[in-house]
């Protein structure tokens, strides 16, 4: 191998048609059985593949309980890729692919596995020239990572060497409270150093979250106003319209705001409440995000500003549809919440006095993510009273998903009429806009881990900053004596998250 | 929807288009350039359906201008909106003496503010800046592969560059690029010679032999095979080839010394993809202009060597172009500086 480091005379910072294709590497599924790999990994290869982002020398690597070959596996990832890929199937690029793609079997604790493990890893460096870069995607339950990891450490895969790189992807949770994510945090660290630790939350990876930060650093027309003197409160919601579906067994107990709100809305909220980065290298972005969450603070008043709820049973979208305590093996006096509704404040100078409303729930009306700033009023209205009577407040409303994009809410005088105003809207809409088919966010974030390219992963500090503002409203729920409130399926969530915002003289954006 | 419009003008042509938005139910536009483009009839079919399937990814109105000779002067358009038509598609055809004049036909047409495209999927005009058409655009795309004798057609446009010009030739190269750059970060030997195989007449392979020239300083050896199109590319370091031979036009092998041969996807792309690409970017391409910069340079040393019979010039090929170096870039020089 060459050593020697010299500027690669192809490439020039001026030739942006130029990709960046990651080197050759083989990734390990861990749990490759998993509706997530199917559906979402296995897929995102192969598109990854067919945008020519994968290096010839690219292998994929099974490990799961089943007796399989390498051809019975190869023929799973060909089903999951033809059904799910986002891309149009190409045979020149399976052909590339299939080279590269093993199996192993066998259980997470037997030695044995990991021995052949091991040795299929070596083959494939020999055959397809991977070079010892590795990386190993832990699809499997967190309880589980001590046993992987203690074992990929004594098979000597877990080695930094120099001029390879050996790298471990996690999915959330993150732990299930400080301590636990402290845990977690302490098994994968004792065996891989923190910048080869690749949090996954797939939101991060989608293409508006991308468009918040060009939203807000790359124009002028926003910053000026995004801050206290304009804005009065902020909306963040995540909601689904279906149930828990299959999920009983990992969600009761856990929760949604354990599920969501640690993760997710409070990444979205570090990145509508930080400051500009620097430049977006990695550690400047994660600098700003911490600073941001350190800066957040749980409500002071837990009985006033936070409310949880489970669904009821009834109709939703025309169809019957069980409650929570009736859905398969959900003890039925289980007090899991599946809405929360929490108050965030922020103290530092931007936001002091505005409040972060973040919410999320199943069964609700539709399946929606999105941040919405509402706006002070106009300190003066010239108009009389009735005429603005049907203006409520301006919004800038970033819509994460479905129909990613824009919104811009604002009062326009209703034609015909002498002068009365209402609210009107102006979207920018992202499929409109741009590609139809953007890619995956799991495309964009393999992509990075295979690239070594962090700015999208959450670190571990930022994990711990979000428990440190989630742990005392779990800890208060906890305590309570009662269920988490009933709400109807379909609805926009229980009646106690309409009160927590009407107490701050707001009511919730229906979405 | 479909609407003909039969010996119109342009502000009718503007005002069908707002009524359609309307009764299409959103008048909002959510257009992100225009693309003017130029074909005649033989070419509209093919030209059309790249232009709708590129405009999935980037909605825009696209005016497809068709120009015909004839006596009279007619003015003739076809709106197409909605139902499956991303944007705006407008048919424009042109003949007689309103064929000379496009630019009044087209000015009013465009989007405010927003970038203008123009393409040329068949031949295009020999100068460029003097093209009423050409003048509204900031990006001017051109396809030299399309034209009779390619490789004039590519000089041609080499030596009249300006920016904002690209080829779709260029644009062909985009994933061979990308595999010959990631592989030499995977393996940054210094590379001694190069050589780049295709077809007969391939200006794509002209252009990746002229880039890796400017690049890597090194002689680069155009060989001719039987294609399709590019067939190989090979880097020639101390200890082996870096190379990439695609025989069939779809599935490459690659080889790099000391590591097995192994597989790639390269699948000579279509017209959408192409002009997909093309519209990511609207600002100059640099690398491009560099790239056809030093194709002309080339053309220069062979040019300038008139006695060098080809076998002499190939063994010492090193040390005698570096030798004649000087001279033929004066030429160059001296040759652009009279062409403006």
């Amino acid at each position: 191998m060459i050593t020697v480091m010299r500027p690669n005379p192809l490439r020039e910072p001026e030739d942006r048609r130029l990709p960046r294709i990651a080197g050759p590497c083989v990734l390990v599924i861990f749990g490759v059985t998993g509706d997530l790999s199917t559906k979402k990994l296995m897929p995102a290869v192969y598109d990854l593949a067919n945008r020519g982002l994968l290096p010839p020398g690219f292998a994929l690597v099974g490990f799961a309980r089943r007796a399989w070959a390498h051809q019975d596996f190869a023929k799973i990832v060909h089903a999951a890729v033809k059904e799910h890929a986002r891309t149009p199937f190409r045979e020149e690029v399976w052909q590339q692919l299939s080279e590269g793609i093993r199996f192993v079997p066998g259980e997470i604790g037997n030695e044995e596995a990991f021995s052949k493990l091991a040795e299929t890893i070596a083959d494939l460096d020999e055959a397809r020239g991977t070079g010892g870069n590795h990386a190993f995607y832990l699809s499997i339950p967190p309880g589980l990572f001590q046993t992987v990891v203690d074992q990929l450490r004594s098979h000597g895969l877990a080695e930094e060497l120099p001029g390879r790189w050996s790298r471990v992807v996690i999915e959330k949770p993150f732990g299930h409270n400080l301590e636990s994510a402290r845990e977690l945090n302490r098994i994968v660290s004792s065996v891989f150093p923190a910048s080869s630790v690749f949090r996954i939350d797939h939101y991060l990876g989608k293409e508006t979250v991308q468009n918040m930060m060009a939203l807000r650093f790359a124009n002028q027309l926003f910053e000026p106003v995004w801050n206290n003197n304009y804005v009065d409160h902020v909306q963040i919601t995540m909601a689904e319209d279906i149930g828990i579906g299959g999920r009983a067994g990992y969600f009761d107990g856990i929760g949604i705001a354990r599920d969501v709100i640690q993760n997710h809305l409070l990444q979205l909220l570090a990145l509508t409440a930080m400051e500009e980065p620097n430049s977006f290298e990695a550690s400047q972005l994660r600098v700003e995000k911490q600073k941001v969450l350190a800066a957040a603070r749980p409500p002071a008043r837990m009985d006033l500003h936070t409310a949880r709820g489970q669904y009821a049973g009834g109709w939703a979208g025309g169809e019957r549809v069980k409650g929570y305590l009736e859905e398969d093996r959900i003890p039925a006096d289980s007090r899991t919440e599946t809405y929360a509704a929490i108050r965030i404040n922020i103290e530092n100078r931007r936001w002091a006095g505005v409040p972060f409303y973040l919410r999320t729930g199943k069964r609700l009306a539709r399946r929606v993510t999105e941040i919405a700033l509402g706006f002070k009023r106009a300190p003066h209205l010239p108009f009389s009273k009735t005429d603005t009577e049907e203006l409520g407040y301006n919004a800038i409303v970033l819509r994460i998903q479905p129909d990613e994009g824009v919104t811009l809410r604002f009062g326009a005088k209703v034609p015909g009429t002498q002068m009365e105003i209402r609210e009107v809207n102006m979207d920018f809409a992202y499929g409109g806009s741009f590609t139809e088919s953007s890619p995956e966010a799991y495309e964009r974030l393999i992509l990075d881990v295979l690239l070594g390219d962090p700015p999208l992963f959450p670190q571990h500090e930022e994990v711990e900053l979000s428990w440190e503002i989630l742990d005392p409203i779990l800890d208060y729920w906890a305590s309570l004596p009662e269920q988490p409130e009933l709400y109807e399926p379909g609805s926009w969530g229980p009646r106690g998250a309409d009160r927590m915002l009407a107490r701050d003289g707001f009511s919730w954006r229906r979405p | 929807m479909i609407i003909a419009l039969d010996d119109t003008t342009s502000s009718k042509i503007s005002s069908e288009l707002l009524r359609a938005r309307r009764t299409a139910g959103s008048p909002a536009q959510g257009m992100v350039l225009t693309m003017i483009i130029v074909c005649d009839e033989s070419e509209y079919a093919s030209a059309m359906e790249a232009s709708m399937a590129a405009g999935r990814e980037h909605p825009s109105r696209i005016l497809l201008v068709v120009t015909a000779g004839g006596r009279n002067a007619s003015l003739d358009a076809e709106v197409h909106i909605g139902e499956g038509t991303p944007g705006e598609v407008i048919v424009i055809r042109m003949r007689g003496a309103v064929g000379a004049h496009p630019a009044s036909v087209i000015r009013p047409l465009l989007l405010p503010d927003s970038p203008v495209v123009i393409w040329w999927p068949g031949k295009a005009p020999n100068n460029r800046a003097a093209d009423e058409l050409a003048q509204l655009a900031m990006r001017r795309v051109t396809d030299a592969a399309s034209s009779a004798r390619p490789l004039v057609a590519l000089k041609e446009r080499a030596r009249d560059y300006s920016p904002g010009d690209s080829d779709l030739s260029w644009t062909r190269l985009t994933p061979w690029r990308a595999l010959l750059a990631a592989a030499l970060d995977q393996y940054p030997a210094k590379i001694k010679s190069v050589a780049v195989e295709a077809e007969r007449g391939n200006p794509s392979a002209d252009l990746l032999a002229a880039w890796l020239h400017a690049r890597l300083k090194v002689e680069v050896n155009r060989k001719i095979s039987s294609g399709p199109g590019l067939t190989a590319a090979r880097m020639t370091t101390a200890s082996g080839d870096i190379a990439i031979t695609r025989p069939d036009g779809l599935l490459a092998s690659y080889a790099v010394p000391g590591q097995p041969e192994r597989l790639v996807a390269l699948k000579r792309r279509n017209l959408t993809e192409l002009i997909s690409e093309e519209l990511r970017r609207m600002d100059a391409d640099e690398v491009y202009e560099r790239t056809a910069k030093s194709l002309l340079d080339a053309e220069k040393r062979t040019t300038a060597k008139p006695g060098a019979k080809k076998a002499g010039a190939k063994k010492t090929g090193g040390k005698k172009a570096g030798g004649k170096k000087p001279d033929s870039t004066h030429r160059v020089a001296k040759q652009t500086a009279r062409s403006r």
